[in-house]
């Protein structure tokens, strides 16, 4: 099985998160590697650096990762955790302008046909094109 | 004025001492115009800043400083955690072959710097940034003044007030809309906060 883009969902809820992640392998099937992340380092409510940084290595794939976040502080903190990661990984990652839920599985239909990074990327953003 | 380690290590406490403090308030303003959790998360990042604080005192300012945004990065939550993180990362890495009070303007500058980049911000969007953009405008107006503290104290004071009839276009806030003007900014307040208790530390141990 060749490798594809891995999808990283990004909620402020770990239950959006998790939810978000069932539809994905539902509608999309297991061959996209999907790793997901909320809450803040307290378990409540937020997003948190560590535990995303987790996600994209759990999830890593070398044809990379698209991240699906929710509201402000997902996106701040993701983009915070790629800047963390190793020199090499951070620039086969990105963050995507695009609704959680329809992005994610967008990007997942789109990485499961072999597509690259970037191209997975526009699919999800073509969402909030509109 | 020389930094010793043992002033840093009173700024670094007292600082972390007074957000903790305000934890109640900035929550208050948050929950206002925010999604009102800026105190606890600020609070959450200060008490993991105080837990490293005999490590950060051992550390050369810049190392310190970066160990503090590090510190804050890992344990805010919100997007505050990236924001001040970046601040105290920027700082950190500005401050390398520099002298205080002497470069205090290019320094603090870095910081202000990376905080409108992380948050791809400026001036006048009813952020952190309306506080700490006029305190770095005082710092390099008025470096070697003898009552640059006092001034440093009035400019984020006024600063935190002006943020009231303003708009919020970034952030939670701007979901408001025109609803968001007539609220004190709870990032603003913050750093209001922290730079308040730079000044005090620095009134008791000059």
């Amino acid at each position: 099985m060749s490798e594809t883009v891995s999808i990283v969902i990004v909620s402020h809820s770990k239950d959006i998160a998790k939810g978000t992640a069932d539809m994905v392998r539902q509608m999309v099937g297991s061959e996209v590697k999907v790793a997901f992340c909320g809450g803040n380092p307290d378990g409540g409510l937020g997003t948190n650096v560590s535990l995303i940084m987790e996600a994209i290595n759990d999830a890593w794939s070398a044809k990379g990762v698209a991240i699906l976040v929710d509201l402000g502080g997902a996106e701040t903190n993701s983009e915070m955790a790629v800047e963390m990661l190793e020199p090499e990984r951070r620039k086969m990652v990105v963050v995507c302008n695009a609704p959680i839920v329809e992005g994610a599985v967008m990007a997942a239909t789109e990485a499961a046909g072999g597509s690259s990074l970037e191209q997975v990327r526009a699919v999800a953003e073509e969402l909030t094109a509109g | 004025m020389t930094l010793q380690p043992d002033t840093f290590k009173s700024l670094v406490k007292v600082a972390a001492e007074q957000v903790i403090a305000s934890a109640g308030e900035l929550t208050a303003l948050d929950q206002a115009i925010g999604d009102g959790d800026h105190g606890t998360n600020m609070k959450r990042g200060f008490e993991a800043v105080l837990g490293k604080l005999d490590t950060i005192s051992t550390q050369p300012l810049d190392e310190a400083l970066k160990t503090i945004g590090k510190t804050l990065v890992m344990t805010v939550g919100g997007a505050s955690g990236p924001l001040y993180g970046s601040f105290f990362l920027a700082a950190g890495e500005a401050m390398a072959g520099k002298t205080l009070p002497e470069d205090l303007a290019d320094v603090f500058g870095s910081g202000v710097n990376a905080v409108s980049a992380r948050g791809r911000s400026h001036v006048g969007e009813k952020t952190m940034l309306d506080v700490l953009v006029p305190v770095l405008e005082t710092l390099k107006a008025d470096v070697g003044r003898a009552d640059l503290i006092e001034r440093v104290r009035t400019t984020a004071s006024e600063a935190v007030e002006r943020t009231v009839p303003m708009q919020a276009t970034k952030g939670r806030a701007s979901f408001l809309g025109a609803r968001s003007i007539g609220h004190v900014d709870p990032g603003a307040r913050s750093s209001c906060v922290l730079v308040h208790a730079v000044c005090s530390t620095l009134e008791a141990r000059p």
